[in-house]
């Protein structure tokens, strides 16, 4: 392994691109259940419906966003803290909008 | 002792990946817990450290087999309509669920957040075990990475008991079950 001093870049973009991926999959979760059409967009392989298209976009935009995220950042020290927090409150975010409560609640049903 | 081949696949990704993974989480939050703690005085060797973080990748893998067999092949056997006219529903658990107020719930708040809120670990674990790969014993130097990871492991811990335990109670009230008997073992 080398040994040289590695920068928190890289691991600062996995971390905010998990936050970004689980944002990602709750805002497509919501999407999916609250607009008709969306959900049926979402449902790219049939038998598993839209819960099929809602993970594959939220994997693409979770990979998508590492790549890009840990290109730019290759090498360079990151705001740490800011980068953590921006990153669990998207997590938490995404989280809360799988809720099916609180999915409902935003549609005001 | 027979069991159907539906029940097996059930089997496989609920106790085979899913309880692997979550038997595995304790002793993978123990670790990262006093990595994050005790940070740049922690004492570990490099064979310990190796075999962590071939441990993580096996977590991320089995949280990956565990989403990937349940969304797509137990998942469309939940889901499947039943024809018009069917009155034994056993064999098709979302309309079962459904056909009954005092289970509906089981679905429509039990099924449709596991079915999603899984999701979040294979995507978390694939980022722990990066990390500890990339950092290695420099992960000692970063706290800031160091809580993110603790941070998000107990996140993902969540996420898992929550499908986990959902996944339990739904298979003993409306079971995936089906297709052929497959012999365990003939008992004399």
């Amino acid at each position: 392994m080398d040994d040289r001093p590695l920068t928190n870049g890289p691991g600062g973009a996995a971390i905010l691109a998990a936050g970004i991926g689980a944002l990602a999959l709750g805002v497509f979760a919501f999407a999916g259940d609250a607009v008709h059409w969306i959900g049926r967009a979402f449902s790219i392989w049939p038998p598993s419906g839209a819960l099929s298209g809602v993970t594959t976009a939220a994997i693409a935009v979770w990979l998508g966003s590492w790549y890009w995220l840990a290109r730019r950042w290759r090498g360079r020290t990151v705001a740490l803290a800011w980068v953590n927090s921006a990153a669990f409150v998207m997590l938490l975010t995404g989280l809360l909008l799988t809720f099916p409560p609180f999915m409902d609640f935003l549609q005001g049903k | 002792m027979e069991i159907t081949y539906r029940d097996l696949i059930t089997v496989l990704h609920g106790m085979g990946f899913g309880t692997l993974f979550m038997l595995a989480f304790s002793g993978a939050i123990g670790v990262i817990y006093t990595t994050a703690v005790v940070g740049p005085g922690s004492q570990t060797s490099r064979w310990n450290a190796r075999m962590f973080r071939f441990y993580l990748i096996s977590m991320a893998v089995l949280a990956w087999l565990t989403v990937l067999s349940g969304a797509y092949i137990i998942y469309p056997w939940y889901r499947a309509v039943a024809p018009a006219g069917t009155t034994d529903l056993s064999g098709f658990p979302r309309q079962l669920l459904l056909s009954s107020p005092h289970t509906a719930g089981w679905h429509e708040l039990g099924m449709e957040w596991k079915e999603h809120i899984a999701w979040f670990t294979p995507i978390v674990m694939t980022m722990v075990a990066y990390v500890f790969l990339k950092y290695g014993p420099q992960l000692a130097l970063h706290r800031h990475l160091r809580n993110a990871v603790l941070g998000f492991t107990a996140v993902a811990f969540f996420a898992t008991a929550v499908s986990g335990g959902v996944g339990a109670f739904l298979n003993k009230v409306a079971p995936v079950r089906g297709g052929a008997d497959i012999i365990l073992l003939r008992v004399q």
